[in-house]
């Protein structure tokens, strides 16, 4: 293995970029991927994981689980301002949004045929986004992605114009809560307004709005609310979608018909446990941490600023609840290719995301930004970081001191080979 | 240390032996294509979304970083889109030699230095020594069967400092004992063959879809009659001999075999094997290893990817050489073949080689043909 043993006298520029095993706890910036679970979760979880009893059982233990099942569900809408029966337990975000998507779609038109238009926006997450496509493609849908400015917030009028151009032609209208990359919030009671003006329901994604904002499914006037566990403490597999008492469904899922008829499928009572104790200490907590978060997300754009002052902030600029969520940091860093920053932070314990669409393929760049009218360089220069309850001001000291040679380095690298260069190439 | 992971066997072993030896290592999936598909299908080893899962659960059990690069458009334009100029010039690339040149030892090694790494590492079998001169020397693998040093033949000393290869001086069984011994789950993974960007292994069908069907006579070397037509010049390598369908024998009766193949007129030209054999070879875009060599190079040239040596004398045409170590010294090259080759076509590489050492590689521009006794 002579070739191993060479060395390498002539490293190009300072000391290797994974600095491997580093000192310090890792320093996690990407709670709006996973938040970790909270420890009360974790006990109720767990405390149930040892017990025995399928909650459709008849017997003793059958009725246990069942119990701590009902219980959840009523903890969880008490937590969110529904129903008990409102809450439609599901295995997490993605299928809330199939669910309630599709179910809804099919649900309606079966009721009048000529419901065929679902209306939304172009910033909505992929759980929503791809079931909208396969039902434009395999259902004749007639699917219309409503504008955003470049805040990402939604344009009322263009929805307002779009509902009265035939608003009994429109099955749903779909518009998530909070957007999940760069943390602008939807104006939801003016979205729920236009609409039941024309008598259409409403279907927001809100997992990343839970806990973070105030939530009220009965005041805010929506139809369908997706949750997911993990974004607020809970464990991964397990969420929820919340639908008003007398909405139809048509089910995706066939089987026992569990949850309403509408969900077939063993509930997982350990993990619906967990959920409801995540949901209700994150309600719970919400405006406390709303503060707390808010004050340490501005001190982190403000000294990344600094470091890197050509950079630039993504999205609303007010942290407010009816603005952005807390604890969102979306950047753009000029020259930059957003997989090279990644990395180079990854080898120094920092976990940020580049919030792109990517299955270990190609990444593409985020439509979210695109939709904001960035261009594809300024797409693919672009950071995610987003604090949670485990954040502290030693976290974002971490970030401001790695964050300038990264930066540098990762400049030097330039933006190379991806889709997008041969653009740039003939641009430049 | 960047180790180059394509999903296969080779790339994973050599990943784990350059983390073993001690180099800080961290693996990366190459995305070349626009459209993966997600699951292989025959003999390629790379550029599905499973490749790139078998890359990453190797980079786990290695125990090293992980990340998938998106050099898709680079690979496009410059090994896809140079592909198919050259077939529809007339000329038969070698794809892998120009991925090597432009993306894995350019695109990928300027990215990977500019980031702070040292070199790059990947599961080629080849052999870098540092000579006395202080010079990076690559040399032919221990395991002939696997040497890939004529993929290799475009690296310059730059790029070869930066290089390192570590299955060089191990046999193929021996780097499958070792995945298996490693618990990579890539160990009895087929090794990978046909051009990677076309998954079905067509090739004549991936260009004529590309470049059209390019109809043509095929036509007698000597009398220039045409014997008969084509539906797609594509399909045709020099050398060729089967799947010709010209109704006539020839008036001797011995087989005949494609000569030529003109892309414009999609003429596609036949005749004896004898006049198959060429003697001489003139190449551009020449690269060197190391030095430029001064003065007519005695050694021997390879033509093909695992194809043979032939004693040959190298010389270098006109010299607008700075001296020193460069990328391209020379314009132009002439090669003598002292064993004649056969069924060699423009578009093709030619590797020099000093004994096991490769010396550098010109693309072939014209061939000489062997005078056929008339």
């Amino acid at each position: 293995m002579n070739d191993l043993l060479r060395t390498f006298a002539f490293a190009p520029v300072s000391s290797p970029p994974s600095a491997r095993a580093p000192a310090t706890d890792p320093v996690y910036l990407d709670h709006a991927a996973s938040t970790p679970m909270l420890a009360e979760a974790v006990a109720a979880m767990t405390e149930q994981l040892v017990r025995t009893g399928n909650p459709s059982s008849l017997h003793a233990s059958g009725r246990a689980a069942r119990r701590v099942v009902e219980e959840s569900r009523e903890r969880i809408a008490a937590a969110i301002g529904a129903r008990p029966a409102e809450v439609v337990f599901t295995s997490g975000g993605t299928e809330s949004d199939n669910l309630a998507v599709k179910g809804l779609f099919w649900a309606r038109r079966d009721e009048d045929p000529r419901r065929t238009r679902i209306l939304s926006t172009a910033v909505e997450h992929h759980a929503v986004l791809d079931p909208l496509h396969w039902l434009a493609e395999h259902e004749g849908a007639g699917v219309e992605l409503l504008p955003v400015d470049s805040l990402a917030r939604l344009d009322v009028e263009a929805l307002r114009a779009a509902v009265e151009r035939d608003g009994s032609s429109v099955a749903l209208v779909s518009v998530m809560w909070a957007n999940n990359e760069v943390g602008t919030i939807q104006p939801m009671a003016d979205v729920v307004e236009v609409a039941h003006a024309h008598g259409i329901p409403v279907h927001t994604d809100a997992v990343q709005a839970v806990g973070q904002v105030p939530v009220d499914f009965a005041a805010s006037g929506l139809d369908l609310m997706t949750l997911t566990a993990h974004k607020v403490g809970g464990p991964y597999g397990v969420g929820a979608l919340v639908v008003r008492r007398e909405l139809a469904l048509a089910p995706l899922q066939h089987g026992g018909g569990q949850e309403r008829d509408v969900r077939s499928g063993t509930l997982d009572a350990p993990a619906i446990a967990g959920f409801a104790t995540a949901v209700e200490l994150a309600v719970k907590r919400q405006a406390e941490h709303f503060d707390r978060i808010c004050a340490l997300r501005n001190d982190l754009v403000e000294r990344v600023l600094a470091q890197v002052p050509d950079a630039a902030m993504n999205g609303d600029p007010l942290c407010a609840v009816d603005h952005r969520l807390p604890g969102n940091a979306h950047l753009t860093f000029p020259g930059c290719e957003g997989d090279s920053l990644l990395m180079l932070l990854d080898a120094r314990g920092i976990a940020c995301s580049t919030g792109s669409a990517c299955s270990a393929g190609v990444p593409q760049p985020s439509h979210v930004l695109l939709a904001m009218g960035r261009d594809e360089e300024q797409a693919r220069s672009s950071l995610r970081f987003s604090l949670g309850h485990t954040t502290t001001t030693a976290d974002v000291d971490a970030l401001v001191e790695a964050i300038g040679p990264v930066v540098e380095r990762a400049r030097a690298a330039g933006v190379v080979g991806g889709a997008g260069s041969a653009a740039r190439k003939a641009a430049g | 240390m960047l180790a180059a992971m394509s999903g296969g066997v080779d790339s994973a072993v050599a990943a784990a032996r350059a983390a073993e030896f001690g180099h800080e290592v961290t693996g990366i999936h190459l995305a070349l294509s626009r459209n993966p598909q997600s699951y292989r299908t025959g003999a390629r080893g790379c550029c599905t979304i499973e490749d790139a899962n078998d890359a990453r659960r190797a980079a786990d059990v290695i125990g090293i970083p992980f990340y998938v690069w998106d050099m898709s458009d680079r690979f496009h334009e410059d090994v896809v889109e140079d592909f198919l100029e050259e077939y529809a010039a007339g000329r038969t690339p070698n794809p892998c030699l120009r991925c090597n040149e432009k993306i894995k030892f350019t695109a990928v090694l300027d990215r990977a230095l500019a980031l702070g790494f040292d070199a790059v590492a990947t599961g080629h079998y080849a052999q870098l020594v540092t000579g006395g001169d202080g010079l990076i020397e690559m040399h032919r693998a221990v395991d002939m069967g696997k040497d890939q040093s004529y993929v290799l033949g475009v690296l310059t000393q730059q790029q070869l400092a930066h290089s390192v290869f570590p299955l060089g001086d191990s046999a193929k069984t021996e780097v499958r004992a070792e995945a298996d011994r490693r618990g990579l789950s890539v160990a009895q993974k087929p090794d990978s063959h046909d051009i990677c960007f076309i998954s079905d292994g067509d090739t004549g069908g991936w260009l004529r879809e590309k470049l059209g069907a390019g109809e043509g006579d095929i036509v007698d070397h000597a009398s220039g009659e045409v014997l008969g037509s084509h539906e797609g010049s594509f399909g045709f390598t020099i050398g060729q001999r089967r799947g010709l369908r010209v109704g006539r024998p020839a008036a001797d009766g011995a087989p005949r075999y494609v000569l030529d193949i003109e892309p414009v007129s999609g003429t596609v030209t036949v005749g004896p094997r004898e006049a198959l054999s060429v003697d001489g070879l003139t190449g551009i875009r020449p690269r060197w290893c190391g030095t430029v060599p001064v003065g007519p190079l005695h050694g021997t040239v390879q033509l093909r990817a695992h194809g043979g040596e032939h004693r040959a004398v190298v010389r270098v045409s006109t010299g607008s050489t700075t001296g020193g170590l460069t990328t391209g010294g020379g314009e132009a090259v002439q090669i003598e073949l002292r064993d004649p080759a056969q069924g060699i076509a423009p578009g093709q590489a030619a590797v020099f080689y000093d004994g096991t050492r490769v010396v550098g590689s010109c693309t072939i521009s014209a061939t000489r043909r062997v005078p056929v006794p008339v």
